[in-house]
């Protein structure tokens, strides 16, 4: 690519490449919305500069699609989750890796794993219930 | 009362006149908006500005803001209820700016009167009041009204859609339309067989439009029932369009800085170091602000922090205390209103046990997810402009002047909002983009904020001081006189919005707290208003925010003093006043298994307020965990009258109340030299996973009218959450933030 190396990886995707799944939040790695996997592991790209991306990069749009949806999106179907659902991409990538993780979390570990991803309509309470069912939909598959 | 009828008699005249660029279609009494926004093309019909025919489907509009409420999945039922079709099989869109989706509900809000005790003859005239926001053009989406405004008028469009398109079937078949039924997308004729909707829409354009009566509830199939929201596939799979997401061929991308000191410019500035930066295409001067133009929005904003800009000093008092100090100052002078007068607050029988208090609450920021942004494509003799927004007549309005254009030059295209709060019914935003876009001439601009320059560039929920003076005796209530002192979001925000002077007796400034559904036998509250500083709009539930502290708390401090439980001595008052609000502490009360008693390490407070015609209690659990304290269970009883969706209303009230405890816990918004010093989310903190309680909420639905759902859950949060502290510690909390006094879980 034709373009300064320092550039964040969450600016070449929206910008220049044209995925816009993953969102702007905050720029300084405190909310998650700009959260996509590297090598299948939840990162901000916010904070990684395109000349440091170090394995395959998935966005929520390589998750799966309006028409074929991956479980976890399923279950945040069924559980209704998102509000305005502009920090959801984010916690969908954060869940989907703690899920790679942990096949089965706890409350506890949902805590811990979720807590940098930052919701202002406050949807947490189905996020939870949608990682459990996410988690039995996947152990069912 | 005389302009009242004037309006309702213009508004008849209105309603029969003939709609331009689409199929009049008849009469919905003095409802009736004109004209169709909607141009139908060859082989469609717009049966009327909400519900668009033609071969490939049907189209509904749902002209409010989805900034997360659910209102594109709620008002499509309305429509589809009597239009017969199935919301997930049509298509719904937003539409564009116009008249014809004027907000018929949200003005009924500023008539004076409690709001619960509200007669038929009240409640009909808040609608007629509503109707004026037709002239006004106002198609806003606040103040918890888009239900309110669409359960009526939509269900009347659909059905009077679907008697059209019966009559074209009708004519088609040389029956009686009488005759003929419909069911999902199709009118069934008397032989059993079904004509789609889709093949009637050339017929239909043709035809008079046909009046029909509303089905009666017990045959409604959506509203009513938890519906499945069409926005949720969209947004769990990152295809929904947020404004950031807007992407046109050739377009570049911008980033801002304003003036840190609200209302000046700057005094000099120079680009030099941004000029020859990386992927710039050009440098603005805005006048009072810089931006850059860049191939990526980071190369914009890392060129336009480059900039070296000297800033005109604050106008207005620099520092939060100097700020509140203007605000004290305000109790000096006399009040604005006095809406609340019952009793008299200074003969006090012998015995009583006075309790005096002042409470003082700073200026919150809106923090939307999404920064502000908007899209703007200016070409000299016309405008298009794509920006998340509530209210999209105001925004091309505003557009429209700054460009020197007529509105019918400027396009407003709405996209989802990344959260609204109030935030987005301003204009600044979509008016930079406007700016840019004006020295981008046929070139599209996207213009992101940084996260700093939002946080740093808000209308404000106002800082406001209460000076409260209560008595109990005998374990009752005896006395409540509260005078609350902070800058004037009708003022400010509803003059921006309307574009008029505000004045009178300032309703909005002392909602929640005048008109709480209480019978104290001496209960009087004055509002006094503190001159502009600081930018002040609408934040979720707007001055009920702070009057919903100021009231509950003072409440709890009284039951207290009186030796009562809390929830008893509030449950006594609401009982002798107005029955919903009783059910709902009676509800919360038995959600939460409330005993009055906690065991040791454990608070729970209550805390009742009613807002936007919904009463709400909320019971809060803390406990205290090696001396942090952590905000375990939440439990909400709302009355919403009627709820067209439950489990909608549900997410509705968790969201006002995680809205209303990240304030509580962790929101401020401070000055020094004039400027706010929180810039980006670590210095202004909310719910997170881990920090947000369980929550239990109970819809109910036993008042007459039909209450608000968006912003309700808000007011009670914080005295809730403080109550229970105070239960915990024995510290009450007069101030917030509560991370101030409290170790609370971060």
């Amino acid at each position: 690519m034709d373009l300064p190396q320092d550039v964040p990886l969450l600016w070449v995707l929206r910008d220049e490449i044209g995925l816009t799944g993953t969102k702007f939040g905050c720029g300084i790695a405190a909310c998650g919305a700009c959260t996509v996997h590297i090598d299948g592991v939840a990162t901000r790209s916010c904070q990684v500069a395109l000349g440091d991306v170090w394995g395959e990069v998935t966005t929520i749009e390589g998750v799966g699609t309006p028409e074929a949806m991956a479980a976890i999106q399923q279950a945040w179907v069924d559980h209704q989750v998102a509000q305005c659902g502009y920090c959801q991409s984010g916690q969908i990538m954060q869940a989907a890796s703690l899920l790679a993780e942990n096949p089965a979390p706890s409350d506890s570990d949902i805590d811990d794993a979720m807590q940098g991803n930052l919701c202002r309509c406050g949807t947490y309470p189905r996020i939870r219930a949608a990682i459990h069912t996410a988690a039995k939909l996947m152990q069912e598959a | 009362m005389a302009s009242f009828k004037k309006i309702a008699r213009r508004s008849f005249l209105i309603g029969s006149a003939a709609i331009l660029g689409g199929v009049a279609f008849g009469t919905y009494k003095y409802h009736q908006p004109a004209p169709n926004p909607l141009s139908p093309k060859e082989g469609q019909a717009a049966l009327n500005p909400f519900v668009m025919v033609d071969q490939s489907g049907v189209t509904l509009v749902a002209p409010r803001a989805e900034m997360g409420q659910g209102v594109r999945t709620s008002w499509a039922a309305l429509i589809a209820e009597e239009l017969d079709v199935r919301p997930e099989a049509v298509q719904v869109i937003h539409g564009p700016a116009a008249k014809a989706y004027y907000n018929s509900a949200m003005m009924a809000e500023a008539l004076p009167g409690r709001g619960y005790d509200a007669s038929n003859f009240q409640h009909s005239l808040g609608q007629i009041v509503g109707h004026m926001s037709k002239f006004l053009d106002l198609q806003v989406t606040g103040g918890s009204s888009s239900m309110k405004d669409g359960f009526d008028r939509m269900r009347m469009a659909g059905a009077t859609a679907r008697e059209t398109l019966k009559e074209a079937a009708a004519q088609r078949l040389g029956t009686s339309r009488a005759l003929l039924d419909t069911e999902d997308g199709h009118v069934i004729a008397p032989d059993g067989s079904r004509i789609p909707y889709t093949e009637l829409a050339v017929e239909a354009a043709g035809v008079d439009p046909q009046d029909a009566e509303l089905r009666p509830a017990a045959q409604w199939k959506y509203v009513g029932k938890d519906m499945p929201r069409l926005d949720m596939v969209p947004k769990v799979t990152g295809t929904a369009g947020f404004g950031v997401d807007v992407r046109l061929d050739g377009m570049k991308f911008a980033a801002i800085r304003q003036s840190p000191h609200f209302g000046t410019g700057k005094s000099a500035f120079d680009a030099s170091a941004a000029e020859g930066m990386p992927g710039v295409e050009k440098v603005l001067d805005l006048g009072d602000a810089v931006a850059v133009v860049a191939s990526n929005t980071w190369l914009a904003q890392q060129a336009v922090d480059a900039i070296d800009v000297t800033w005109e000093p604050a106008p207005y008092p620099e520092t939060t205390d100097a700020i509140f100090a203007e605000i004290d100052r305000a109790f000096e002078d006399s009040s604005n209103s006095v809406l609340r007068d019952d009793g008299d607050v200074n003969g006090l029988p012998e015995g009583a046990q006075i309790i005096e208090a002042e409470y003082r609450l700073p200026y919150l920021a809106h923090a939307t997810m999404e920064p502000m942004n908007a899209t703007a494509l200016y070409t000299g003799d016309a405008l298009q402009i794509w920006a998340p927004n509530q209210g999209p007549t105001v925004v091309q309005k505003s557009a429209a002047d700054l460009a020197g254009l007529p509105k019918e030059a400027v396009q407003v295209h709405t996209t989802y909002l990344g959260g609204g709060f109030g935030r987005r019914i301003e204009v600044d935003y979509t008016n930079r983009a406007v700016e840019i876009a004006m020295q981008m001439r046929g070139t599209p601009v996207q213009l992101t904020w940084s996260r700093e320059e939002d946080m740093t560039h808000d209308f404000y929920r106002p800082g406001a001081v209460a000076r409260y003076r209560a008595a109990v005796k005998d374990g009752k209530a005896v006395m409540v006189h509260g005078k609350i002192a902070a800058q004037s979001t009708t003022v400010e925000g509803a003059g921006r919005m309307l574009g008029l002077p505000m004045g009178g007796p300032d309703k909005g400034h002392v909602d929640a707290a005048f008109n709480q559904p209480l019978a104290i036998p001496n209960f009087r509250v004055e509002g006094y208003l503190v001159k502009p500083m600081i930018p002040v709009g609408f934040w979720r539930s707007v001055a009920a925010s702070f009057n919903g502290f100021f009231s509950d708390t003072i409440l709890d401090e009284m039951a207290h003093a009186a030796g009562r439980d809390p929830l008893e001595f509030r449950l006594e008052l609401a009982r002798a006043e107005w029955e919903p609000a009783a059910k709902v502490l009676e509800k919360v009360g038995e959600m939460s298994g409330w005993t009055g008693e906690t065991p040791e390490g454990v608070g729970r407070g209550v805390a009742l307020a009613y807002s936007f015609g919904t009463p709400v209690a909320e019971v809060i659990e803390v406990v205290d965990e090696d001396g942090q304290i952590r905000l375990n269970k939440a439990w909400i009883a709302a009355d919403i009258g009627r709820a067209i969706d439950p489990s909608n209303v549900e997410a509705q009230m968790f969201s006002g109340l995680a809205y209303g405890l990240s304030a509580a816990c962790f929101g401020e918004i401070t000055f020094d030299g004039g400027a706010v010093e929180q810039q980006n989310f670590p210095d202004y903190e909310a719910m997170r996973m881990h920090t947000m309680p369980a929550v239990e909420v109970a819809v109910l639905q036993n008042q007459t009218h039909m209450g608000g759902a968006g912003e309700p859950g808000t007011p009670p949060a914080a005295p809730a959450l403080a109550n229970a502290l105070f239960d915990l510690t024995g510290k009450r909390a007069r101030s917030l933030p509560l991370m101030h006094e409290f170790d609370l879980l971060v």
